[in-house]
């Protein structure tokens, strides 16, 4: 197929950008949508144009480093996969496709396609993680007994992959998902219960100081969501803050 | 509780979430007596008097409900103002119908709708009842001739077509702001989960357009059944 691309380009941060327009011929419908990049920047290097610098890493959707806002939608108009795991047949002959940066203030871009999102990093930092002795004498984990139903939630908290298309899809650029999802993983288990109340005040602290906006609950984020995080995490995470809150006095 | 709770933006969410839930139980109440008017003038105004006399009412209740609306429509602006603050090199092309309702993003315009009706409200109602009962310091709810105003003051308001045609609208969008609110509320509270959740949205939606359909039902009835 042929298809008309809209791209972002923008040679730095501090670059202005724009959109600029492409064309590429003979796409095959298996070729996943970074391939398809990958083409076209061959065809870029060629003509001796500078080629459009975009993330990725393993291209399994298990990284969470591929992103692209694919005409409206972060990681392109299929659901529950990554970019890098969309298909151009998921697109038509003569289809016209923008690709845009993953786009908030706290995920300024780096160049072209390529945004910083260190700032989940640095929410991770400030309370994901639980603090276990790992000289060589750590408990098996199978010991401490857990209820199915809270290991399944746990698990399905633990897959969000950091991508940031909750981010990038919300209205209000609003990192909600993610940060329930990151605090939601460890509420849920008898391991993070020690550093529970710290652990969800100290993320949502940090994710206000970086930027992100308010969340009003438009559910952008668990439709967008590439692993099908679900918005009970936000309401945990709430709750979790407010008893935090209470409690912690 | 610790100073900072409320200051961030999760602490927000639960305040708009509880400001907004208590404007759902007025709106409840204000039907109820509301509807009253309907079926029989004597208990409209037997309410009516009750609420508007009531010490418990007046000095405690109407104050929360001023704080309440006040709280929640600037914290409304406030709010949308910083999220707009958190984009501000938008996308080239957007299609966000994909992934949410209308009602949900465009919660400032609804409000900002509901905002002209309340003011219209308190010009039509609130400022005259205040002005009659702590200005000119009548506390009796009666007219000249001995009977109760209320029942026939209501029936006065629905007598304008404009007046009409503004409610039935002002609802019309009050009616979109809860069909995302109310269960928007529940999950900043965190109350929502899992099947919860699906029984609460249907609970909500049926509130969010029967709600407003009994004001606009009310002012329609007087409306038609008064002679112009
Ligand atoms: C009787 C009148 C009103 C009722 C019953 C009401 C109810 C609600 C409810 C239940 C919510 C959801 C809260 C949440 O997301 O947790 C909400 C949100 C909101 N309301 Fe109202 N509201 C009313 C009037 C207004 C007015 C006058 C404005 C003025 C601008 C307004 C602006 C907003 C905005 C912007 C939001 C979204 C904020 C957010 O979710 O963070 N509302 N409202
Ligand atoms: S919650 Fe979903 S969309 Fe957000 S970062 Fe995690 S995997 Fe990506
Ligand atoms: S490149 Fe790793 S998830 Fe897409």
């Amino acid at each position: 197929m042929n298809l008309k691309l809209k791209i972002w380009r923008q040679k730095d941060a501090n670059d202005k950008g724009s959109m600029v327009d492409y064309e590429i011929q003979n796409v095959s419908e298996h070729m996943s949508f970074l391939e398809m990049l990958d083409v076209l920047n061959e065809e870029l290097i060629d003509k001796g144009i500078e080629p459009i610098a975009f993330d990725h890493d393993c291209r399994e959707g298990i990284c969470g480093m591929c992103s692209l806002y694919i005409n409206g939608e972060a990681h392109g108009p299929d659901r529950r996969v990554t970019t890098c795991q969309l298909h151009m047949r998921k697109f038509k002959d003569g289809d016209t496709i923008y690709i845009e940066p993953f786009r908030a203030n706290a995920f300024p871009v780096v160049k072209d396609l390529v945004v910083d999102r260190s700032a989940f990093d640095r929410i991770q930092h400030a309370g994901g993680y639980i603090s276990v002795n790992t000289s060589g004498n750590t408990q098996d984990a199978n010991a401490i007994p857990i209820p199915k139903d809270n290991a399944d939630l746990a698990f399905d908290a633990a897959t969000c992959i950091g991508c940031g298309a909750c981010v990038a899809s919300c209205k209000n650029s609003s990192a909600m998902l993610y940060v329930s999802a990151k605090v939601s993983q460890f509420a849920l288990l008898p391991q993070g219960q020690v550093e529970a109340k710290d652990r969800v005040l100290n993320m949502v602290n940090k994710m206000d100081e970086e930027g992100f906006g308010n969340c009003t609950n438009t559910g952008a984020c668990e439709v967008q969501c590439p692993k099908g995080i679900s918005l009970d995490n936000i309401s945990r995470m709430n709750r979790e803050f407010l008893s935090a809150n209470i409690t912690k006095g | 509780m610790s100073k900072s709770t409320f200051y961030t933006s999760v602490g927000y969410k639960i305040l708009m979430a509880l400001s907004g839930l208590f404007l759902m139980l007025f709106l409840a109440q204000h039907l109820t007596i509301n509807l009253l008017s309907v079926i029989s003038a004597e208990a409209f105004n037997e309410a009516s008097h009750f609420m508007g006399t009531n010490p418990l009412v007046q000095f405690l209740l109407q104050p929360v409900l001023m704080f309440a609306v006040v709280f929640h429509f600037v914290m409304g602006f406030v709010l949308e103002l910083k999220n707009r603050n958190a984009r501000t090199t938008d996308y080239a092309f957007k299609n966000p119908s994909t992934s949410s309702s209308w009602m949900s993003r465009n919660m400032i315009i609804s409000g900002i709708t509901v905002l002209a009706f309340l003011a219209l409200h308190f010009i039509d109602f609130w400022i005259p009842e205040i002005n009659t009962k702590y200005i000119v310091g009548d506390m009796s709810g009666l007219m000249a001739d001995g009977s109760f105003r209320y029942f026939h003051e209501l029936q006065h308001e629905f007598q304008s077509l404009p007046r009409v045609i503004a409610y039935v609208l002002a609802f019309g969008f009050l009616s979109l702001h809860l069909l995302h609110g109310f269960k928007s509320s529940f999950q900043s509270v965190g109350l929502t989960n899992g099947k919860k959740r699906v029984t609460l949205h249907k609970f909500g939606n049926v509130f969010a357009i029967a709600v407003p359909l009994g004001f606009v039902f009310i002012a329609l009835f007087h409306f038609l059944t008064q002679s112009h």
